[in-house]
């Protein structure tokens, strides 16, 4: 199975419509990856649907990055188990 | 100051008899139906199993995969017919003059399959399944804004809504207002796209569907004895409208005059036409008035024709009505026998009809009229195309509320 990182990163690739190979760990949706305010909303919400968690605003409003979303997910994984 | 004249140079048409202008019309004049069992939701439990759809269209050469992913269907047909019409008139390089380019590509209904699937998903998720894109996804000028944002185009930007008249409304106002001097160009049409289960459901309670589910290709029959409805089509038919002299100096390829535009209400019942044909009567003449058209140079009319058994009557007299002696030489067909009702893109797909009708001198075909319905008498051009002179063509469109709206080209 892959890993979370290539999880997030495919996720992203497919919600922003970028290639696959243009993100980076330390990548910023909207200032690298041409997202704007609807499109964060709708990526976090496609990280809910693929890791069956449910990510409150005010820690969605703190994923602004590929990594950032990569620890928030690793986290919430880690306390799920 | 004279008047200004207002012409036609490029023509957009998502079908389901064809996704380009070619080979919508080669169908037509092939009396090919493209209706079909439903295949974009389970209909099996419906009263109506049977609509027009869209085959064979592929987004992906209008949008990009993520933005496609976000709008419903009758935006994607909405923005692919104006895209195509725009190529056509030769406009899709952001021209210097962007302000003086406006879009008016309106939707009976607009996004009701993603208001549906939306709506599933947030009773079964909860309302954190609902996505940001829902609302701009699903509105009806979204169409509108897309395509300016697209292009650059800066004019007058909005929908009209008005059933299924909603496209001739369009581009009527757009009409209205290059001559009034908003706008040079404006991209002008309607589209549509509701083959799911609440429209083919709440149609299919009033009544007003074909139920000729094991016979789809004949379904729609207009003025035939054996009609029952009309059948539910999908797709989009745009206008580039330009005024003529902006058309002239940059050497553009004009179709046609768009000589009138005419409107009216039955002011008499919400989804049954009047049966004296009085509305439907005083749009076609107010659209002639609005031309300087005179009764006999029309001799073409691609009729609102559902195939309803009271509004194909209705028309009729409508028609009788307006014209008086020269409706018996005039041709009336009613293309939606192949196309089915396309509601608010219907007029944007027949405008484009009309106008192929008149540059080809081609009146277009009635499929499935075999037996004619003698409460309806006049030349509905049966089964097969008439080459013939048309110095005029007018197209009708008719919608629940009572509103009339007529469009009428002329040769220039």
């Amino acid at each position: 199975m892959e890993n979370i990182e290539q999880r997030v990163k495919k996720i992203v690739a497919e919600q922003l419509g970028v290639n696959e190979a243009e993100i980076k760990n330390e990548s910023s949706f909207v200032d690298d990856l041409g997202a704007d305010s609807l499109d964060t909303v709708e990526l976090v919400m496609a990280l809910e649907e693929e890791f069956e968690c449910e990510i409150p605003d005010e820690e969605a409003e703190k994923i602004t990055s590929v990594q950032q979303a990569i620890d928030y997910v690793t986290r919430h994984l880690a306390s799920k188990a | 100051m004279a008047r200004k004249r207002i012409v036609v140079t490029g023509l957009g048409i998502i079908s389901p008899v064809g996704n380009t202008v070619g080979q919508a019309w080669e169908n037509i004049l092939a009396a090919k139906s493209g209706i079909r069992r439903i295949t974009r939701f389970d209909a099996s439990e419906m009263p109506v199993q049977i609509a027009g759809e869209v085959r064979d269209f592929d987004v992906a050469n209008y949008l990009s995969p993520k933005e496609a992913r976000r709008y419903d269907t009758f935006i994607h047909y909405g923005i692919a017919a104006s895209m195509d019409a725009v190529r056509d008139a030769g406009l899709e390089a952001h021209p210097a003059n962007a302000e003086r380019i406006g879009v008016c590509v309106g939707s009976g209904i607009g996004g009701l399959p993603m208001i549906e699937d939306t709506h599933t998903a947030m009773m079964s998720g909860g309302v954190r399944k609902v996505s940001p894109f829902f609302i701009p996804g699903s509105i009806i000028n979204m169409i509108s804004g897309i395509v300016a944002i697209n292009y650059g185009f800066k004019g007058p930007n909005f929908a009209t809504v008005s059933a299924c008249a909603t496209a001739n409304h369009s581009i009527g106002e757009a009409m209205r207002l290059i001559e009034y001097g908003d706008a040079d160009v404006m991209i002008a049409g309607g589209a549509e796209s509701t083959i799911c289960s609440l429209a083919v459901g709440g149609f299919a309670a009033a009544k007003a569907l074909s139920t000729r589910n094991d016979d789809p290709e004949t379904a729609s029959r207009p003025w035939d004895t054996g009609r029952d409805g009309f059948v539910l089509g999908e797709g989009a038919g745009v206008l580039v409208l330009e005024e003529y002299e902006h058309a002239k100096a940059r050497g553009a390829r004009i179709y046609c005059e768009l000589a009138g535009y005419g409107m009216s209400a039955d002011a008499h019942h919400i989804t049954a036409p009047c049966e004296d044909g009085e509305g439907a009567s005083r749009s076609m003449a107010n659209a002639l008035r609005n031309g300087g058209v005179a009764l006999d140079e029309v001799d073409y009319i691609n009729a609102h024709g559902t195939s309803t058994p009271l509004g194909d009557i209705a028309e009729t007299v409508a028609v009788k009505r307006c014209f008086g002696e020269h409706a018996k030489k005039l041709c009336v067909s009613s293309t939606k026998s192949m196309t089915g009702h396309a509601l608010g893109a219907a007029s944007g797909i027949e405008a484009v009809v009309s106008i192929l009708a008149l540059h080809h001198q081609i009146a277009p075909p009635t499929a499935n009229l075999h037996d004619q319905d003698p409460a309806c008498d006049l030349d509905y051009v049966p089964l097969v195309p008439r080459e013939m002179k048309i110095r005029a063509a007018m197209s009708n469109a008719f919608g629940f509320g009572g509103t009339n709206a007529t469009l009428v080209f002329r040769r220039l």
